[in-house]
Order: C-alpha cells, then structure tokens, then sequence
C-alpha cells in the first residue's frame, strides 16, 4: 500500500469536510444539506460517467440528456393521476394515437421484410421511404388534435402515481434503453461519433420533452413531486432533507460497492484492458463492442437515476432546466478533477466541485455588487442592468478553463486511478 | 403558382443559404479533422466569435458600408476572418498543441476543445450579454423582391443582399481552396498531411507550418460564415448552438477528410432542414379538389421547433449506412 | 569517418525498450544491410536513426556530426532520406505531387531532377498525373524512393524496399539501388531477402532481440555457416 498517496487524499478529503463545515456556518444547516443532497445526486451522475470514461474511455458529451429522461420519468410515473384526463374521451383519443403508431411501426417493419421475399432492393427502398414519409404523417396528424386538444382542456396528462423508487428506476431503464440504441450505433466507430452523437441526443430529447406539452406541460413545468420520504412540510426542512440525503448516501454505497466489486474483478480488469490497448484484447478474442456497450448502458443507468433523484429532490420537473452544454461539463469537471476510473476521486470530485460551483454564486454576486457599488461611489459609473447575470458567465468560462488546464496538468486527476498491474 | 413562389422562397433559397453557412463551417471541421485528427467541438464558437469581431468592428466605423454601396459588416468582412485566424492558431498554441506533444489520444483533444468552446461562450456572454443584435448598424439590409412574370402569381421571389454575398463569397472562396489545393505548394503539403502525417514528417514538409495554415482557412472561413448568417437573420450569443450538430453532421455527411464532400454535405443538411420543415400543404392547395383525403392544414415533416433532429437523424443514418460518408472520407 | 554512425543504441515505444545496445557504421560510397529475424528492431533502428523515435541511450552520428534524436525535417536538410516499410507514399496524391513532396525542403529549381527520377523509373514516368493509390506495389515502390531521391540524398535509408515484390521485380530495384550507391549514395537497408541483398552490400548486420548478432562483409556473412543456416535458410 502506497501511503504518500492516502495522506494525500485524506488532507484533500479532510479539506473538503471544512469546506462543507464552514458552508454550513455561514448559509445555516439547511441549505448545507440541500447542497450536499444535490451534490449526492450528482455524484450518482458522475460515477456513470466515471465508469464510461475512466473504465472504458467512452467520451459521452450528452449526459444531461439522460439526466433529463431520469428527472422525466420521475416526474411521469410518481407524479399524482389527472383523474381529469383519464376520465375525458381524450384517454382513449390518445390510446388510439398509440394505436395509429404501433400500425405505423408493423407495416414499416413489413416493408423492410420484404427483403426476405427478394424483392430487389431498387424497389424496397424507394417503397420504405415512401412507406416512412406516409406512416410518419400519418402518425403526426393523428397525434396532433389529441394533443392539443389535452393541452387545452387538461393541461397535461398527469402521472401515473406510483411510488417514487419505481419512477427512479424506470429512469434509468429508459436511459439505459436510449442508450443501447446510441450505443449499438456509434461504438463500433472512433470515440468522436459518439461524442457528436450523444451531443446531439441530448439536444434532442431536451427539444422533445420541452415542446410534449402534453407529456410534460413543457416551460410551465410540473411541480410539486412527491418524495420518497416525509416531505418538509411534516417534519421540517433539516430533517425531511436530512433523510432524503440518507437515501441517496445508501443509494451510493450500493452503486459504490457493486462498482467496486466489479472493478476487481475480471470485468473491470478486462475493461481496462481494452480502454489501454484496444488492439491487443481486440486479438484476445474479446468481443470489445459488446462489452463497451455494456459499460455505455450502465453508466446512462445510473445517469438516468441521478437525474430522477435530483429532479425529485428539487420537486419540480423544468425540462428548460437542462442546460445540455454546461451541466454535461460540470459533470465532467467532477469526473476529470476527482480522478477517472477512481470511484473515491469521482465521489470527491462531485461534491467539491458542486460545493465550488454553488458557492461561486453569491461569492461572484458579492464581488461584483461591491465593484458596482465602489465604482459608482468613486467613478459615478453605472453598471448595466444585466450585469450580474452576464457575470455569471463567468462560471461557464471557468469550467472550460479547469477542464483544459486538468487535462493539461494533471490528467489523472487528482486522486489517480491506482492501476494495479495486470498483464 | 404562389404557391410555388412559396416554395422557392422556403426551400430553394432558404436550403442554399443555410446549406452554404453549414458549407463553410464544415469545411473547416474537415480540414482540421484532417491534419490534426480530431474533432473540433469548438469551431461553431469561432463562427460565432467572428460574428461578434465584425459587430465590433461595425460598431466601430459604422459609416464605411453606405459609403461603398455595402454592408458596413461585409466590409469588415476581411479584418474579422483575420483577428478570428489569429485566435485560433492561438487557440491552437495554448490549449491543443500542448496536448498533442504529449502524445495524448484524440479524444483527449476533443474534449480540450470542449473546454474551449465552454470558454469562448463564456467570454462572449460575459461581453456581450445574451441579447440578439442586428448586425446592420448605419446601413439597412437590403431585399430584393423579384416579380415573377407568370399571371397567377403576384407574390415576388425575395432575395436579400447578405445571401447574395454569401452565395459569391460560398463560390470565390471554394475556387480558392481549390486552387490553394492542387496548386500551392502548401496546399499540396496539406493534402499530403492529411494522407499520410508521418510521412509527411519523414519527407521534411514543415507540419507545424501546415498546422498554422490549417488553423487560418479554418478560423476564417468559421468567421465569414458566422457574420453572413448574422447578417442576414441576426446575432446571437447561441448561434453556435444551432450551428454545431448541423456542421458535424455536414462534414461526415461529406465524408470526413473530404473538402468538396463537406462542401455537398452542408448542402445536404441545408436541404434535409428546409425541405422536412416545408408545409408541403401549400404545394398541394391547388390540387385540393382532386385530393381523396382532407387537406390538413399543416403538412410539414418536422415542426420547426424540431428542425434539430434533422441533421441528428441524417448523421446517424449515415453511421448505420455509410459511416465513410457519401464521398468516401476517413472514419472519424 | 564514417558516412553514419550508431553507437551502442538504445530505444523503444513508450517504456518498452526494443534496442538494446546496438553498434553500426557504414562509409559514404557503401551499402550496408541489415537483416534478422521479425521483431528484431530492424525497422525500429531506422526509425531511431531518422530521429522518428526516441533514442533514450548511445549516440548517432552522420559524418562526425550528432544527429541523436535530431528532428526529421533538419535530417532532410542535412541530405539524408528515409523510405519506411509500410505507407510510404501519399495515396490520393499524384506521382508527380508525391516526388514534389519528396522536394518540398528544397528552394530552387528541382525540375531536371524530377526528369531524372522519371528516367530511372520510367514506369513511372507513364502515370505521373495518377493517384500514388492506384499504382501497384512496385510502382507505389518505386514512388517511395523517387520522392526520397528528389532532395539527392547523401545518405538514403530503405526499409524492405522489395517487399511483396515478385523476383524479376526485386532483381530490379536492387540493381536500381546499386546503381543509387554507384552514383555517390550511401544506402542503408533492412532486407528479407537476406541472401540477395546480402550480395550486394559491403557491410552486413545480422540483428536478434535489439542487439547485433554478426556484423561483417556481405559476402562473409552469406559464406558464414552459422549466419547461413540460421538466418538465410540453410
Ligand atoms: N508502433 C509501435 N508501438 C509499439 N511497439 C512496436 C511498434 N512498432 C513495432 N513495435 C514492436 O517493436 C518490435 C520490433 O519491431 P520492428 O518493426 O522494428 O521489427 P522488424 O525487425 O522491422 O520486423 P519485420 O521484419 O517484421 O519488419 C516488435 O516486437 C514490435 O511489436
Ligand atoms: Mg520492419
């Protein structure tokens, strides 16, 4: 056992225990254990990726996109049922909207079996296209007056009241689900497609639960999620939070000793493997896609889980909320700060970069409410209006910033994967 | 024949506008892909980063453009793609030439330019607010209404000045690469790179240099096509996010490492977005009478607010299809 | 003095050391080839000389002068060319842009040597506008070393220059390469046709694991029972 490095670790971990210490002094406990809840949440997120990166070297540039399908499908199947709607015709308008799409996928999939009959293929792609446009408006249209028609009356169509363990793991399922597809696509391609793919995902399931105004009531969001434990109504805001940080605290520990279990074991080592030298294990007979597809999958899982905690926790469900670019990055600021493939360096990097990135708030927002104020007082000068919410952008810059200069100087993070060899 | 007035001004004009923006962008992905083998996240901030250096320089000597009869931003078209070169090869210096001397893979350089791109938003918003802005200051942007001479339509084809000096600049500056290409002894160097960088090493071709030039035509091609598309819609802080999948999707359309693939690529995209959020129920007014099923108001493939997937779901049918790219180019 | 110079070599990729120690000096009006068994390092060595790979150990010299570790591109300046084994053309280049590339150090007028490359290789000559990528393997050879005579080395390292060519085809190019060294042109080569090359060359390196087993005159080596019948095939 190297013991420079556990010293090195406990100070920064000891380091990080002040600084939530004194956070919780100065913004009261409360808002301590909200950021730290939030920050367990995300820390959820950053393990997925951890297992991407740092076990399997998968750049995924969509994680926001997962976390957005984990805070949806908390927010669809915990969420109360809008007695309303499932009583109105429309229930069963959009059931036969549901209809019209199974239809539409059975005679899509006729057409592409039609090579089995050996049609040739100049007239089964022509055929499928025209198929594709026709069942696709046909679909469209026949969703389009349900919808609105929803909208209008219903506002939306409501959850499905069920308990909120089951909307978590639906989420990961679903992000799992999307990601098998992305996956099946992409892995088989140089790291950048995914990259550019999953970006695009992200962009594209935002766009998808912005404007399902029936699904999701887009930017008028959906709020008050139920919790899975005493809300702060019953017990007080430090307890009901307190206990809610209990829950995603065991959630960590079972996602942190299955990962570690699997780590030691011939998986993980394999999945080193092939992250450190494709080409060799790719000879060794190992199915290398496959088992980077797993890898993928699991890490949006458990992105898609984080999310569900996080939009649960928050009680709102604000699809405007999910800024793909810059939330995907603080991510992975956490994961590149803290050490990729070190499980403990992630767990470190997500609440001291979350710490940091909450903090850098009010701290930018006193700065800069002194400079304005002196600069006034001294030089009759009058900040513009926006200034303090362009100030902020400040943070965006400083992500970019770390992330260049770690992976520049310290490329293995602060807490370095501890490889132990294996040949 | 409106309607089909209708359709030249949406699709045709539309598609060729937008396919030549998204041209140039990908172009620049494809050169840099090309010789520093990485896929550049950032360049959509440098479009919109020179964008915002001809506001500036717009600003600056507002009264230039009426005097010569053009747009004052077009005007200071040359000294925006300059000061835009610039920062990237600076870019280049800080943040990827330190990597690649380290030897890193190229996923670690995609991610660098990740952090990049966080930056130059950053700094651009901190400027410049999240406002849109007109890039027209002293001068008014000019709009051709072209009457067609047919009796049933009345309504004219329209044109404004910014896309006709796209669609010239789209076309000089393509015979340029062109040249520079196949005549230059540089731009020979450059193809040589992009083939074959060791050997371009062993036979004393001056990759650093090549890598200067790269980041040039790059950085200035992103910043022309920046400023036209601001030109002529508007300016805005996010512009880069509606350029970035679209441009990505171009160049691998093209086929990676190709040039002239990019180039088609950009016009396939612009087309695919033009033609798939095209009501196509205008098209069939006319007939309506004929038509065996009610004419629904709105027949358009994706609503606009979708127009995003377009170029995702082009990408990944190109990935399932034809990952090489219609012109055969690399596989990223 | 010798034309080049390596003393006591050491290098690899990454941590891995392939050469362990290795000792080579050829004149400037000689052939020297080296030979051994795959994975030796042969390839590796040149690559180590052309400054393509880090030497961590020993020197290089090229007339007297170190060039350890120097950058390829002063290499070229200082007259010394290199064609690697594998992917040593610029496939969707021309011929005749690839041999320009061969010229791209040079500042003047190169154009009587580019008529010569295409007398010496007159096949060549035929398909100067064509695609380096669709010529055969031994035009695509051919390409290799005209774009490394175009700077009218001094010294010119080849690596397997007659690989996967046909016999009639390989009896041609080494006769090409004598006529190179009669011109002035020190050559360097690994060879697997180890007998052949061996034939021609005033200087012989058997090469095993990084390090030199024989290291003699051409003929010695081929007339050596021991070289013979472990390293020639009987
Ligand atoms: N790029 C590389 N990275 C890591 N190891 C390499 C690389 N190239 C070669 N090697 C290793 O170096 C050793 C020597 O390789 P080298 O190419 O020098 O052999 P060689 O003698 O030229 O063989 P051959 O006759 O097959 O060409 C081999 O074990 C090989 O695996
Ligand atoms: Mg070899």
């Amino acid at each position: 056992m190297n013991t420079q490095w556990l010293t090195k670790e406990f100070g920064l971990c000891m380091a990080l225990a002040v600084s939530i210490l004194l956070l919780m002094v100065f913004m009261g406990s409360a808002y301590g254990i909200r950021v730290l809840v939030e920050a367990s949440c995300y820390a959820i997120i950053a393990l997925g990726l951890t297992i991407q990166w740092g076990y399997a070297g998968l750049f995924n540039a969509g994680i926001m996109g997962f976390v957005a399908i984990g805070g949806f499908s908390a927010m669809l199947l915990t969420f109360p049922v809008n007695q309303g709607f499932w009583s109105s015709d429309q229930a069963s308008d959009l059931g036969q909207a549901f209809l019209k799409l199974l239809g539409a996928v059975v005679i899509v999939w006729a057409v592409v079996q039609l090579r089995r009959l050996s049609v040739p293929r100049s007239i089964r792609l022509p055929l499928l296209l025209i198929t594709l446009a026709v069942a696709y408006l046909w679909v469209v249209n026949g969703f389009a007056p349900v919808t609105q028609a929803i909208v209008s009356q219903h506002g939306f169509i409501g959850g499905f009241g069920m308990p909120v363990w089951v909307g978590w793991l639906v989420g990961g399922i679903l992000a799992g689900t999307v990601a098998y597809f992305i996956g099946h696509i992409c892995l088989g391609l140089r790291s950048d497609y995914l990259a550019i793919a999953t970006l695009g995902v992200a962009e594209i399931i935002k766009a998808f639960l912005k404007n399902s105004e029936w699904l999701t009531r887009g930017t008028l969001t959906v709020s008050p999620l139920p919790w899975p434990v005493p809300s702060a109504g019953e017990v007080g805001f430090i307890t009901a939070r307190a206990l809610y940080l209990s829950v995603t605290a065991v959630l960590i520990a079972i996602i942190f000793y299955l990962l570690h279990a699997a780590y030691k074991g011939p998986w993980g080592r394999m999945m080193r493997a092939i992250r450190d030298n494709e080409l060799s294990s790719a000879a060794m007979g190992k199915d290398v896609n496959q088992r980077r597809l797993e890898v993928f999958i699991l890490g949006c899982i458990l992105m898609g889980i984080g999310g569900a905690g996080l939009a649960t926790f928050n009680g709102i469900f604000d699809p405007n909320g999910y800024l793909p670019l810059h939330h995907t990055f603080l991510i992975w600021v956490m994961v590149i700060l803290g050490g990729p493939g070190n499980n403990l360096g992630t767990l470190f990097g997500a609440v001291f970069v979350y710490v940091i990135w909450i903090m850098s708030e009010p701290v930018a927002l006193f700065i800069l409410n002194t400079v304005s104020y002196f600069g006034n007082l001294w030089f009759a000068w009058e900040a513009p209006s926006d200034f303090a919410s362009r100030a902020l952008q400040a943070r965006v810059f400083s992500i970019g910033l770390i992330i260049t200069l770690v992976l520049r100087y310290a490329p293995k993070g602060l807490f370095p994967e501890k490889v132990q060899q294996y040949s | 024949m409106n309607e089909f007035v209708f359709f030249i001004n949406n699709v045709l004009i539309s598609g060729v506008v937008i396919g030549s923006i998204y041209a140039l962008g990908a172009v620049g992905i494809t050169l840099i892909f090309s010789i520093l083998r990485f896929a550049h996240f950032a360049h959509a901030d440098l479009m919109t980063l020179g964008a915002f250096f001809a506001f500036f320089l717009t600003a600056l000597f507002p009264a230039i453009g009426p005097a010569l009869g053009l747009p004052t931003a077009f005007v200071m078209l040359p000294l925006a793609m300059g000061l835009t070169a610039l920062t990237a090869v600076y870019l280049d210096k800080a943040f990827y030439k330190p990597l690649r001397a380290q030897g890193v893979k190229p996923i670690v350089l995609v991610m660098a330019s990740l952090g990049v791109t966080l930056m130059l938003q950053g700094l651009i918003r901190m400027f410049m607010g999240t406002s849109s802005r007109n890039l027209y200051i002293d001068d008014r942007k000019g709009i051709h209404r072209i009457d067609v001479p047919f009796e049933l339509a009345n309504r004219p084809i329209v044109i404004t000045d910014p896309q006709i000096l796209l669609i010239l600049f789209l076309v000089v500056a393509v015979i340029a690469l062109h040249l520079f290409l196949t005549r230059s002894k540089l731009g020979k160097a450059m193809r040589a790179m992009s083939d074959n960088p060791d050997l371009a090493r062993v036979s004393g071709i001056n990759t650093q240099k090549v890598v200067t030039v790269t980041w040039i035509i790059a950085g200035s091609l992103a910043a022309a096509a920046g400023t036209l598309l601001s030109l002529d819609v508007s300016l805005k802080p996010d512009l880069s996010f509606m350029l970035l999948l679209p441009i990505f999707a171009a160049a691998i359309v093209g086929g990676v490492g190709h040039p002239y693939g990019a180039l088609a690529g950009g016009f396939v995209i612009g087309f695919a977005e033009t033609l798939s959020v095209f009501n196509w129920a205008v098209l069939l007014r006319p007939f309506r009478d004929q038509l065996w099923f009610d004419l629904p108001a709105n027949l358009a493939f994706v609503p606009t607010e979708y127009k995003i997937t377009v170029p995702f779901f082009i990408l990944l049918a190109i990935l399932v299809w034809r990952p090489t790219g219609l012109f055969k180019g690399k596989v990223l | 003095m010798h034309l080049l110079e390596a003393k006591n070599v050491h290098g690899g990729y990454g941590g891995m050391n392939i050469l362990n120690g290795l000792d080579l000096a050829i004149n400037a009006d000689e052939i020297g080839v080296i030979v051994g068994p795959n994975g030796a390092g042969k390839s590796t060595l040149l690559k180590a000389i052309f400054g393509l790979l880090r030497v961590t150990e020993g020197s290089i010299e090229l007339r007297g002068e170190l060039i350890t570790n120097a950058d390829p591109g002063e290499l070229v300046l200082k007259k010394m060319a290199f064609v690697p084994q594998e992917k040593n053309i610029f496939p969707s280049l021309t011929v005749q842009e690839n041999l320009e590339m061969g010229a791209y150090s040079r500042q003047d007028n190169y154009q009587h040597i580019l008529e010569q490359v295409y007398h010496f290789f007159p096949p060549l000559a035929d398909k100067r506008s064509q695609p380096a990528g669709e010529l055969s393997g031994g035009q695509r050879q051919m390409v290799a070393m005209g774009r490394a005579l175009m700077i009218e080395p001094s010294l010119i390292l080849l690596d397997e220059p007659t690989a996967g060519l046909s016999p009639l085809y390989m009896a041609d190019i080494f006769e090409r390469i004598v006529t190179i060294n009669a011109a002035g042109v020190g050559v360097l080569m690994v060879e697997q046709h180890a007998k052949q090359a061996l034939k021609i060359a005033h200087k012989g390196f058997v090469l095993v694991a990084g390090q030199n087993r024989f290291t003699d005159t051409g003929m010695n080596l081929i007339n050596n029972p021991e070289v013979a019948k472990a390293f020639l095939g009987g």
